[in-house]
C-alpha cells in the first residue's frame, strides 16, 4: 500500500541556518506517529512542513519532495491554500476563534468556506464533536462562546474543528503540552479512535506519550532523523546510540 | 546583598530633616501642580454650564442663528451639518483607516509596510489647519465649499489615528488565532476578514469613536472647505455650517447673542465628545 | 506538465473565491486602500507646493529672513509668524513640562487606586476639549482677567511715560528687555494669553506619554532604591525619572509638534499682529493663526501664495518634529523601558 505521506530528502533552512537535513520518512494510512527529540531538534519544522506552514514564515525554505497521497505538496501549481484543506492541524495551545460559538467553530472550516446548508453543518458538527470525545459535554451549549470552555475542551474542540473538514492526515504539534493531566489522557485515549478516520503525525516531547499513543516513531536530533522505526522497537531496541541515549533519559 | 541592605538601613532610619523637607515639599509641589492642570478642565465646563446651558431649548436645535444684531435662533443649521459631515468623514476614515491598519499588521514583509507606516504617523502630525488647505487646493478651487469638501478633511485627519489603533489591536490577536484559520485551508483573506477582524472589532469601534471625538472639534479645516452655512443644508455639494465652526464665528462675533449661541454650542460639543470620549475608553477597559 | 486538477477525486474543484488568487486580489485591494495615505502624503506636498510657487518664486529664501508682511504693499515676510510660532510653542512647552510631569508622577506614584483613574481620567479629556472651547474660554474668561491689569498699566502715569518710550522703540521695529513686558494693548489679547493656552492645551500630551512610561518602570527599580533607605521624592528623582527620560522626551516632542500646529485657540486670542515680537502683553501671530486669519480674505495672488507658504513650513516642520519624536521614542526606548 502506498504511505499517505511520503518525504523524500526534506531539508529546510531559516535563512542561512539549516534546521531539518535530509530527512525521509514515510507514514502508513491510519496510523499514529509520533516526531519526538529535544527542542530544537527540528521536529516541529518539519511537521509544519507537511502543511505549507513554513510559507508564512519569513526567510523560510523548504527543500526536497513531500507526497500526500502520492501528489507533490510542493509541486508546481500547488496551491497552498487547497493543500492545507486535506491537512488538519492541533496546535501547542488551544487556539479556539475567540469570537465564535461552539458549534461555529467546529463548522468554520466549512461555513467560512461556503457552505450555508444548516442540516448538514450540524450533522458534520455533530459528527465531529463525537470524533474528538466532546459531543456530550457540549451538545447544550453549542451556541455558548467557545472560549467559555476549559482548557482541556478548547483544545478537544480544536480537534472536533480540524476533524470537520475531514482531513487526510492531522498534524498535532504538542497537543498536550499546555493541558492539566486529567485532559491530556482524555486526548491520549482519543488517538486510538481518531486513526479509524485519518492518519496522525503527533510531534511531542514526552516520551512517555510516544510510546502509549503510536504505532511508529521518529526520533530527530539536531536536524538529523536519527532513527525511525515501529514505535516498541524505537523504545526497547533502539539500533543507534543516540536514541538509545535520549529515550533512556540520558539528555534532552 | 543582605550586608548592604543592613548598612544602608541606619541611614533610612536617621532620616535628616532636610531629607525629610525636601521629600514633603516635592510631595506638596506635585499636589499643586496636579490641581493646576486639572483646574482649567473643571473651570472651562462650569464656565460653559453657567454660561450656555440657559441658551440650550428647543430653539436651539430647531433653528437657525438669528440675524446678526437680533435675538433668539439656534444651531439647527451647524448640528445638523456637524453629523453630516461626521457620517461622510467617517466612510473615508473607517475605510481607508482599517485598510491601513489590515495592511500594516497583516503583511508586515510587505516592501511598502514601512513607508506605509512612516508616512500615516507623520500625518498623524499634520496640523488639521494645512489639511484644510490642502483640500482647498484640491476640491474647492474647482468646485467651491462644500460639505463634501469639508467631510474631505475631516476623513483625512481621521484615517492616522484610526490606522494607528486598528494596527494595534489586530497585533493583540494571537497568531495561533491566523495559523488555526489557515491550516483550516481557509484563504488568508477570509481568515483576515471573518476571523482576525471580528476579534479585534471592539477595539476598532474604541479607536473610530476616538478618532471621530477628536475631528468633531475642529474648526480649522473646515474654514476653507465646509465654510459654514447660515441656512439648515442637507446638500453635501454646497457649503454647510458645523458646530465648531459656528463656535468659532460666535465668540469673535461682537453680538451678544451669536456668544450666548457660541457658548452653549461650546457645552453641548464638550458634553458629546466628552460622553464619546469616555464611552470609548468604557469600552476598552472591558476589554 | 499535466496537473489538470489539483484536488482529490472525492472532493469537488474550490471555487476561485477560496483559493490563493483571491488572495493576492484582497492584497492588491487592500494595498490600494492603504495607499490613499501615501496619496494624501504627497498630494499635500504637490498642492501646497504648487500654490506656494509664486510666493517662493517672488521671494525666495528671502520669505523666511524678511521682517515685513504688508499686504497692501503686496510684501511678505515670515520672520514675524515664524518667531510668533517658535515663542509661543517653546515657551508653552517649558512651562508644561514640569507641570506634566508633576501630574504623571502624582497618578502613577502618589495618588491611591480611586483617586489616579479620575485623575488620569480628567488629564485625558483635557485632551479632548476642542481648541475652539480652549479659545472661547480663553477670551471670555483669562482675557478680561490681563486686560485689568493692563489697564491698570496705563493708569499709572509713570508707566505711561514708559509705554511712550517703548512705543516709539516698537514703532521702530526693535524692543528692549524691558518694553518686552510693557503692554502694548489693553484688551488682554496678546503673546501672554497665547502661551497660557496653548500651555494649557499641550500639558495632557506629555502627561499621558509620562505617565504611561512612568508606569513603565520594573517595580524593583522603586524598591532597590528605597531598600537603600531613599525618601519618595529621592526614589522619583534618582530612580524613576532617570529610567522614564527617553520616552518623556518622546512625549514633550510630540506636544511641540501639537503647540506648532496649534491653530484656532491661537488665532482667538493672539491679537493677530504681524509686528516681530515687540511685547509679550500685545498683538503677535503664528503660521497657523496667520493661515486662520487671512487666507479667506486673501484677493491678492501673491498674498494668497504667501499664506500657503506658511502652510507648506507648517507641513514640513511638523514632518521634521514628528519624525524625530519617533526616532527618539524608537531608538531610546529599549534602554528606557522594557
Amino acid at each position: 500500500m502506498t504511505p499517505i505521506l511520503s518525504a523524500k530528502n526534506v531539508n529546510i533552512y531559516y535563512g542561512d541556518k539549516q534546521a531539518v537535513r535530509a530527512v525521509d520518512l514515510d507514514v502508513q494510512r491510519g496510523t499514529v506517529n509520533a516526531l519526538i527529540g529535544p527542542s530544537g531538534c527540528g521536529k516541529t519544522t518539519f511537521l509544519r512542513a507537511i502543511n505549507r506552514m513554513h510559507d508564512l514564515t519569513p526567510g523560510a525554505r523548504v527543500e526536497g519532495t513531500i507526497l500526500l497521497d502520492g501528489q507533490d505538496v510542493y509541486g508546481s501549481g500547488v496551491d497552498p491554500v487547497n493543500m492545507r484543506r486535506r491537512v488538519g492541524m492541533v496546535f501547542q495551545k488551544p487556539n479556539p476563534f475567540p469570537t465564535m460559538s461552539v458549534f461555529d467553530n467546529v463548522v468554520s472550516g466549512l461555513k467560512l468556506a461556503g457552505i450555508r446548508d444548516q442540516k448538514r453543518l450540524m450533522e458534520i458538527a455533530e459528527r465531529s464533536l463525537r470524533g474528538a470525545a466532546l459531543w456530550e459535554e457540549v451538545k447544550d451549549r453549542l451556541k455558548t462562546p467557545a472560549t467559555g470552555l476549559s482548557g482541556g475542551q478548547q483544545q478537544r474542540l480544536c480537534i472536533a474543528r480540524a476533524l470537520a473538514v475531514e482531513p487526510e492526515i492531522l498534524l498535532m504539534d504538542e497537543p498536550t503540552s499546555a493541558l492539566d493531566p486529567a485532559s491530556t489522557a482524555k486526548i491520549e485515549d482519543l488517538m486510538s479512535d481518531l486513526k479509524k478516520v485519518t492518519t496522525i503525525v503527533i510531534v511531542t516531547h514526552n516520551m512517555h506519550q510516544a510510546a502509549r499513543v503510536s504505532d511508529t516513531t521518529s526520533f530527530f536530533l539536531n536536524g538529523d532523523l536519527v532513527e525511525h522505526g515501529v514505535t516498541d522497537q524505537i523504545f526497547t531496541s533502539p539500533r543507534d546510540e543516540r536514541t538509545e541515549a535520549y529515550v533512556t533519559g540520558r539528555f534532552g | 546583598m543582605t550586608t548592604s541592605v543592613r548598612t544602608a538601613a541606619p541611614a533610612g532610619r536617621t532620616l535628616s530633616p532636610a531629607r525629610r523637607f525636601q521629600n514633603m515639599l516635592m510631595g506638596g509641589l506635585i499636589l499643586l501642580a496636579t490641581l493646576l492642570v486639572v483646574a482649567p478642565l473643571i473651570l472651562i465646563f462650569f464656565y460653559l454650564i453657567r454660561e450656555g446651558l440657559g441658551a440650550i431649548n428647543l430653539d436651539f436645535f430647531t433653528k437657525v442663528p438669528a440675524p446678526e444684531g437680533e435675538t433668539g435662533g439656534g444651531l439647527a443649521n451647524a448640528i445638523l451639518g456637524s453629523v453630516q459631515m461626521l457620517a461622510m468623514a467617517s466612510v473615508i476614515g473607517v475605510l481607508v483607516g482599517v485598510s491601513g491598519g489590515i495592511f500594516l499588521s497583516e503583511y508586515p514583509r510587505h516592501p511598502l509596510m514601512p513607508t506605509v507606516r512612516m508616512i500615516s504617523d507623520v500625518l498623524a502630525g499634520i496640523p488639521a489647519i494645512v489639511m484644510g488647505l490642502v483640500v482647498y487646493s484640491l476640491i474647492v478651487l474647482q468646485f467651491g465649499f462644500s460639505g463634501f469638501a469639508g467631510s474631505m478633511a475631516l476623513g483625512f485627519l481621521m484615517m492616522p489615528i484610526v490606522v494607528r489603533t486598528t494596527e494595534e489591536v489586530l497585533k493583540l490577536v494571537p497568531q495561533t488565532v491566523r495559523e488555526a484559520g489557515l491550516a483550516l485551508g481557509l484563504p488568508k483573506w477570509l481568515v483576515t476578514l471573518r476571523i482576525v477582524l471580528p476579534a479585534a472589532a471592539g477595539g476598532i469601534v474604541t479607536g473610530v469613536m476616538l478618532a471621530l471625538a477628536r475631528v468633531a472639534g475642529e474648526a480649522a479645516p473646515l474654514l476653507f472647505t465646509a465654510f459654514g452655512n447660515s441656512a439648515i443644508n442637507l446638500d453635501p455639494s454646497k457649503p454647510m455650517s458645523a458646530l465648531p465652526l459656528e463656535i468659532y464665528r460666535g465668540a469673535t462675533s461682537a453680538y451678544d447673542e451669536n456668544q450666548r449661541l457660541a457658548k452653549a454650542g461650546a457645552l453641548l460639543l464638550i458634553t458629546l465628545i466628552f460622553l464619546t470620549s469616555l464611552l470609548a475608553r468604557r469600552a476598552s477597559r472591558r476589554k | 506538465m499535466s496537473e489538470p486538477t489539483q484536488s482529490s477525486p472525492t472532493r469537488p474543484p474550490t471555487p476561485s473565491a477560496l483559493s490563493s488568487r483571491s488572495d493576492r486580489q484582497f492584497e492588491i485591494l487592500i494595498l490600494a486602500l492603504a495607499s490613499v495615505i501615501v496619496l494624501v502624503f504627497v498630494l499635500s506636498i504637490y498642492l501646497l507646493g504648487s500654490e506656494s510657487w509664486p510666493a517662493l518664486q517672488r521671494f525666495g529664501l528671502e520669505f523666511f529672513t524678511q521682517r515685513t508682511w504688508n499686504p497692501v504693499e503686496g510684501v511678505f515676510g515670515a520672520v514675524a509668524m515664524i518667531t510668533g510660532t517658535l515663542v509661543t510653542s517653546l515657551v508653552a512647552l517649558a512651562i508644561s513640562v514640569p507641570l506634566a510631569i508633576a501630574s504623571a508622577l502624582f497618578v502613577a506614584e502618589y495618588a491611591p487606586k480611586w483617586l489616579a483613574n479620575p485623575v488620569g481620567y480628567l488629564i485625558e479629556l483635557l485632551a479632548a476639549v476642542p481648541s475652539v472651547v480652549y479659545g472661547l474660554w480663553a477670551l471670555f474668561v483669562i482675557a478680561p482677567v490681563l486686560s485689568r491689569w493692563e489697564q491698570g498699566f496705563f493708569q499709572d502715569p509713570a508707566r505711561l511715560a514708559l509705554y511712550t518710550s517703548c512705543k516709539n522703540l516698537w514703532d521702530s521695529g526693535s524692543t528692549t528687555l524691558q518694553c518686552f513686558f510693557v503692554p502694548s494693548t489693553f484688551d488682554g489679547r496678546g503673546l501672554a494669553l497665547a502661551i497660557i493656552i496653548l500651555t494649557v492645551m499641550i500639558l495632557p500630551y506629555t502627561a499621558s506619554v509620562a505617565r504611561d512610561v512612568i508606569r513603565l518602570v520594573p517595580q524593583e527599580q522603586r524598591e532597590a532604591m528605597y531598600a537603600l533607605g531613599a525618601t519618595k521624592w529621592e526614589v522619583i528623582s534618582r530612580a524613576i525619572l532617570p529610567y522614564a527620560r527617553a520616552g518623556i522626551m518622546g512625549g514633550v516632542i510630540l506636544a511641540l509638534g501639537r503647540a506648532l500646529g496649534e491653530t484656532l485657540a491661537v488665532a482667538m486670542v493672539i491679537g493677530d499682529s504681524q509686528d516681530v515680537l515687540k511685547s509679550l502683553f500685545g498683538g503677535a501671530s503664528t503660521m497657523a493663526s496667520v493661515i486662520a486669519n487671512q487666507f479667506g480674505d486673501a484677493q491678492e495672488a501673491l498674498h494668497r501664495s504667501s499664506v500657503v507658504t506658511l502652510g507648506l513650513t507648517l507641513f514640513f516642520l511638523s514632518v521634521i518634529v514628528n519624525y524625530v519624536a519617533r526616532l527618539i521614542i524608537a531608538r531610546l526606548t529599549p534602554k528606557g523601558i522594557q
